[in-house]
């Protein structure tokens, strides 16, 4: 599914300080059962974000009116747990672009990648100027630049580079995804297959 | 310098290198279930494209479906959409498809090595993260999403860049009661949820070595659940044994130049790896979980840990016990529980059902447990009814159930209700995982047992 080119991306965000945010908090398993990709933001952090009888938790952040925006920055080791690509979908469909944090788990990242959200992998120390800085104000911006491949928080002017590789960025950059470029390999991968040993 | 059997197989399945980029993987195997599929097959008819080698992909329905009455209609509409969805798709791309009431039919990653899909040296994928059990027959084994499913069913082909190799080497011998499940649970203690992240794991040493080939499927499947990529244990004699004579088996000439290329499977001497672990057989004992992910375990016997004494995260460790409802200091033996839950893709297999037998045989369950005993296929179900097994669980006071993932992920009706604990043989213990509220402890079938028997959470070493 292709999804919209990335570029340099200014925006305020949303604060999750909490490391360890597995995928079945992103999106539980019981919101799964769809058979074609839709609806998957209203059910991001479900049960972090809604009572059981559906009325808002208050005191959820993406419940709190003073913040928003299309970056989300989360605790160390975000994304652990089940592959379940419908976590990267929640986010992208809830209007995320890109998701920061100072650890990502292996598989979310890559989900990420694939459907168009940029996992932003910075250090610890940042991480932690970054939450300073939205807690003194929620309206902080900051600005996610990837053909530089730097992130900055623009109250502060503090800034740090990330890094991605050039494959994926250029995907990211034109929109492209994986299936495009395996697409023109059928040959080579029908001859490839020929030589394996089972 | 020598090549780790990582290496070996990896390289031997790269169609290209890209520069600065990932490596176009071939996958042999592609296992499909009805929850991470049915976007990746809209998107290959949104795309005009076909199934590339569908004799490569196999497709079981097994995280929705029910535990009872599988012979009646699905009654949730959602899951049987899916359902239905799977077995379209199958049926449209020529894939085998291994459906509910199929005789075949059980969880994605048990089925795999029962028929012989699993085999040394292959590459495989699902759309599910606890793919890394194969791994335990020496393939690479990984859980993607469902836009790589899409990609492995237009192209075979994965890209991804080469994961690092990390060795976990434990010798000495395994204590009496101690299972492969706390051996597992015992690393992730160790090295945390995220401390195998970026790499790809290679189990070594006496202890795996002697292990039997499920109880090296339980370790390989936790693999995930420390971070890596997958985990993974050479073949030996065991591993050919086990897959000999199966349906999918190569068979015949088949088999003996498949042998020849098995044989070269194992770490050479000399082969570097980026990290290594040792642990020691002795320093295991059973083991239990106390809070919100695989990593908060802990030696049954032991107080939970206080915030201090884990360092990190302060504050979501603290959020992690309140949800848990425990204190940190405090002992997990003699927890009242409430639920026990046998089964899914960790374990789920006949040994499993075997070991929890030997500790409940002769004695009754606690009135006050709910116990849910789920085969991890019809395959497994046969074969407890055929050893005696399922009368030795009816006069304890349990009931079979019929195979699927169940109660791991609570994506059919087997949840567990808001503040219930349930001592789980399952892989996660997030949040609300068995169900919204739901408190879980991981354990090994030996320690479920034990406690389905006392109602409180027991140390199986008790009955031993």
């Amino acid at each position: 599914m292709a999804y919209d080119k990335f570029d340099i991306l200014t925006s305020s965000a949303v604060p999750l300080p909490i490391e360890n945010v597995d995928t079945d908090q992103i999106i539980p398993a019981r919101f799964l059962k769809a058979t074609e990709r839709k609806g998957f933001g209203d059910n991001l952090f479900r049960d972090w974000r809604y009572n059981a009888d559906g009325s808002p938790k208050e005191e959820f952040i993406l419940n709190n009116p003073l913040y928003g925006g299309k970056i989300l920055v989360g605790g160390k080791n975000f994304g652990s747990g089940s592959s379940r690509e419908h976590a990267a979908w929640s986010v992208y469909d809830y209007g995320f672009r890109c998701v920061v944090s100072s650890f990502f788990a292996d598989i979310f990242k890559n989900n990420c990648l694939n459907v168009g959200v940029l996992p932003v992998q910075v250090s610890e120390t940042f991480l932690d100027k970054i939450f300073t800085a939205m807690e003194a104000n929620p309206k902080t911006e900051i600005k996610v630049d990837l053909p530089t491949q730097t992130i900055t928080i623009l109250a502060t002017g503090d800034s740090e580079s990330f890094e991605i590789n050039t494959y994926k960025k250029g995907n990211l950059l034109n929109g492209f995804d994986d299936i495009d470029y395996l697409q023109n390999m059928k040959d080579e991968i029908a001859s490839f297959s020929e030589t394996l040993p089972l | 310098m020598g090549k780790t059997l990582f290496d070996k197989v990896w390289d031997t399945h790269v169609v290209r290198k890209i520069e600065d980029g990932p490596d176009v993987l071939f996958i042999d195997r592609h296992m499909v279930h009805e929850v991470t599929s049915p976007v990746a097959f809209l998107g290959l008819k949104t795309r005009g494209l076909k199934v590339m080698y569908p004799e490569r992909t196999f497709a079981t329905a097994d995280h929705n479906t029910p535990t009872i009455n599988q012979h009646l209609p699905v009654e949730d509409p959602l899951s049987a959409s899916q359902l239905k969805a799977l077995e379209e798709n199958a049926k449209e791309h020529g894939i085998s498809h291994w459906g509910l009431g199929h005789e075949k039919n059980g969880i994605v990653h048990v089925v795999g090595p029962e028929y012989g899909i699993t085999v040394p040296g292959v590459t495989m994928v699902c759309g599910d993260s606890h793919t890394s059990t194969h791994g335990a027959f020496g393939a690479i084994a990984f859980g993607i999403g469902t836009s790589e499913v899409e990609m492995v069913l237009s192209s075979q082909c994965i890209m991804q860049p080469k994961p690092k190799k990390m060795r976990i080497t434990i010798n000495g011998k395994l204590s009496k009661g101690v299972s492969p499940k706390d051996v597992a649970l015992y690393i992730i203690s160790k090295l945390t949820t995220s401390g195998a992240t970026g790499y790809f794991a290679e189990y070594a040493g006496e202890v795996f070595e002697e292990m039997s080939m499920e109880g090296r499927m339980t370790v390989c499947n936790l693999s995930i659940e420390m971070g890596a990529r997958g985990g993974m244990i050479a073949p030996d004699e065991k591993t050919f044994e086990y897959i000999k004579g199966r349906e999918f088996t190569p068979a015949g000439e088949a088999w003996d130049k498949a042998m020849t290329y098995w044989e070269t499977l194992k770490t050479d001497d000399g082969a570097v790896f980026d990290k290594e672990y040792t642990f020691d057989a002795a320093d295991i004992e059973p083991m239990i979980t106390y809070g919100t992910n695989p990593g908060m375990g802990m030696g049954i016997s032991k107080q939970i840990p206080t915030a201090e004494q884990v360092g990190g995260g302060v504050s979501t460790y603290k959020k992690s016990l309140g949800y848990m409802q425990f204190e940190e200091g405090e002992d997990m033996i003699g927890k009242k529980i409430d639920y026990v839950f046998l089964g899914s893709c960790t374990n789920g297999r006949i040994e499993d059902f075997r070991a929890f037998a030997s500790i409940v045989k002769g004695k009754k369950k606690a009135d006050h447990v709910t116990a849910w005993l789920v085969p991890g296929s019809h395959k497994v179900e046969a074969a407890i009814k055929e050893e005696g097994i399922l009368d030795v669980l009816t006069e304890a006071g349990f009931k079979l159930r019929e195979p699927g993932c169940s109660a791991c992920l609570a994506m059919n009706d087997d949840k567990v209700p808001a503040g219930k604990l349930a001592v789980s043989t399952s892989n996660r213990n997030f949040e609300g995982r068995q169900g919204p509220g739901s408190r879980t402890l991981l354990a090994s079938p030996m320690v479920a047992a034990a406690s389905a028997v006392t109602g409180v959470v027991t140390d199986p070493r008790e009955f031993l």
